[in-house]
């Protein structure tokens, strides 16, 4: 072919080749190698050794924990993150950019000094800790607290998910909605919550995921009680410093699954709704 | 039951994009705002819809302050220049969405509100479409739907505001004569915003050309043809 008539978006070809076995080998690397690996060690003394590890009662309390602690901090972290983004993406305000750089605090500071202000606040000597501590509420060392880290931690992933899509979006058809009669809840229910439902559901996934990973935050906050306030993946590195490494990598073996799954059911339904997905893009 | 609007305006910031405008139109007339970029049309025409609260000034229609009720409640139809049809609707759902919300027992049954779907889709010529998304029609055919639906609610005033600016001329002429023959047809008060006079004068009664957020002149298209009052408006007119 004449290099005159390639076109200009055309990369020469070594330079694609190159490219791609980059991509692919770091992603193989950094990755994929990991994840086989956590289930390599988890399986490597047996089945058997692998579910009992799994069914211990300190492991079986911390998947509760982990899983409570999600339970209570994805809805209220979906909730908040709904309000912010509408009213960033519908609504004209003073210190709208400040409260988008709010949104996105979780993500810059380092999940342990969040851990330590809490602390100084909740703790013994900190502002409410002796307050609460009169009413018999203990934030620290307890489940309030490990929630309080997650919601901190999981904070801009609902948020962050909605607010470029809405204000993509404009307020084109709440406007129209308006005019034809629907009062703010009913154009919120049947106008704005259906254009946003995928990326919410994705946010809410990767919020849930993110909380049930947590390690920083929580860890300062928790107390590591074993079997009490131990999450998952205090969970892990306790056996991992008590030398049980079956332990260990069972249940790092069941966080990696839950991000599996999370991940699978991400794709399901982008393929399951593939169609409409695209409706919702295009217009 | 006329329509009366008394020196309106409206700053953004500090920009005044209406500086006193003022018109009055009989009772099912078709006013179109015509004017330069900028003149204020979208603005005037959006605090008719409810959309922009006005700064001073007030409106009467239908023996109502209009400007002190919020949108939901003024049956205005508002037909925008993007379509703003709800994209993850039917066309059927989007025309018959202004029913669906209403309260209980103002909201009209089932088969109503599917034979009213029927009967507008028939009005704006697309029967048949009942079933398709919004994505999955041309520029001219999503604008039509927009009209069905600001048509369902029965509205008592019918706003428009560049209905037609994205699509091609043939299909320009189209839509207007078939907005004309359902504004007569409904004998709704129509206002339509265009900055194509060629248009402004083929489809309506009153033309009020707008300058700067003012209106500069007004009254019946052969008038303001044969006797512009200011060079502004010969001007724009000769344009
Ligand atoms: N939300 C806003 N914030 C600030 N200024 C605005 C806003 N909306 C309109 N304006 C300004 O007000 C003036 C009038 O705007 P408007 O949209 O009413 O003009 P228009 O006559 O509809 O123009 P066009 O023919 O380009 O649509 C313009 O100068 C515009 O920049
Ligand atoms: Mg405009």
């Amino acid at each position: 072919m004449n290099k005159i008539f390639s076109k200009p978006t055309e990369d020469p070809l070594w330079l694609k080749l190159t490219l791609g076995i980059i991509a692919v080998g770091f992603i193989a690397i950094m990755l994929l190698m990991p994840l086989v690996l956590v289930f390599k060690e988890a399986l490597a003394s047996g089945v058997r050794t692998f579910f009992s590890a799994m069914v211990e009662p300190d492991t079986l309390a911390a998947v509760k924990l982990s899983l409570l602690a999600a339970a209570i901090a994805v809805p209220l972290n979906t909730v908040f993150g709904i309000a912010a983004a509408w009213s960033i993406a519908k609504f004209d305000f003073r210190g709208k950019t400040f409260l988008v750089t709010l949104i996105d605090l979780p993500f810059s500071v380092s999940p342990v000094v969040a851990g330590l202000v809490y602390v100084l606040v909740f703790g013994m000597q900190g502002w409410l800790g002796p307050t609460l501590a009169g009413y018999d509420i203990r934030v620290l060392f307890a489940l309030p607290g490990i929630v309080l880290a997650t919601i901190f931690v999981t904070f801009p992933f609902v948020a962050r998910e909605l607010i470029p899509l809405m204000v993509d979006q404009g307020r084109d058809e709440e406007e129209a909605a308006a005019t034809l009669g629907a009062s703010g809840f009913q154009t919120f229910m049947r106008v704005t919550l259906p254009n946003i439902k995928w990326g919410l559901l994705y946010g809410i996934l990767l919020c849930n995921a993110r909380a049930l990973g947590e390690f920083g935050a929580v860890s300062v906050l928790s107390g590591h009680i074993r079997g009490q306030t131990n999450t998952m993946p205090l969970h892990v590195e306790l056996l991992y410093n008590n030398y049980d490494y079956t332990g260990a990598f069972a249940v790092a073996a069941l966080l990696a699954m839950l991000a599996l799954l999370t991940l699978a059911l991400k794709s399901f339904l982008e393929w399951r709704y593939a169609d409409e997905l695209a409706a919702s893009h295009r217009h | 039951m006329s329509l009366v609007v008394a020196s309106v305006t409206k700053k953004f910031a500090r920009f005044p994009a209406l500086r006193g405008a003022s018109f009055v139109a009989p009772q099912g007339a078709f006013v179109s705002l015509l004017g330069p970029s900028g003149s204020g049309k979208t603005t005037l025409l959006r605090i008719l819809g409810g959309l922009e609260v006005a700064d001073t000034g007030s409106v009467r229609f239908a023996d109502l302050n209009w400007l002190d009720m919020p949108a939901r409640t003024r049956n205005a139809g508002f037909v925008f220049q993007q379509y703003a049809l709800f994209r993850h609707m039917t066309v059927a759902d989007n025309i018959a969405f202004g029913l669906k919300v209403r309260p209980r027992d103002m909201r009209p049954s089932r088969a109503d509100i599917k034979k009213r779907v029927t009967d507008l889709l028939a009005l704006v010529q697309l029967a048949g479409l009942e079933d398709r998304y919004p994505s999955q029609l041309s520029g001219g055919q999503r604008q039509r739907v927009a009209l069905a639906r600001a048509l369902a609610i029965e509205p008592r005033m019918l706003l428009l505001d560049e209905p037609f600016g994205a699509l091609d001329t043939k299909v320009r002429k189209e839509l207007r004569a078939d907005l004309r023959r359902i504004h007569d047809h409904a004998g709704v008060t129509t206002v339509f915003v265009t900055h194509d006079q060629e248009e402004a004068f083929a489809v309506a009664d009153l033309v009020a050309v707008m300058r700067d957020g003012r209106i500069e002149q007004y009254g019946t298209p052969q008038d303001v043809r044969r006797d512009p009052k200011t060079a502004f408006v010969s001007d724009f007119l000769s344009a």
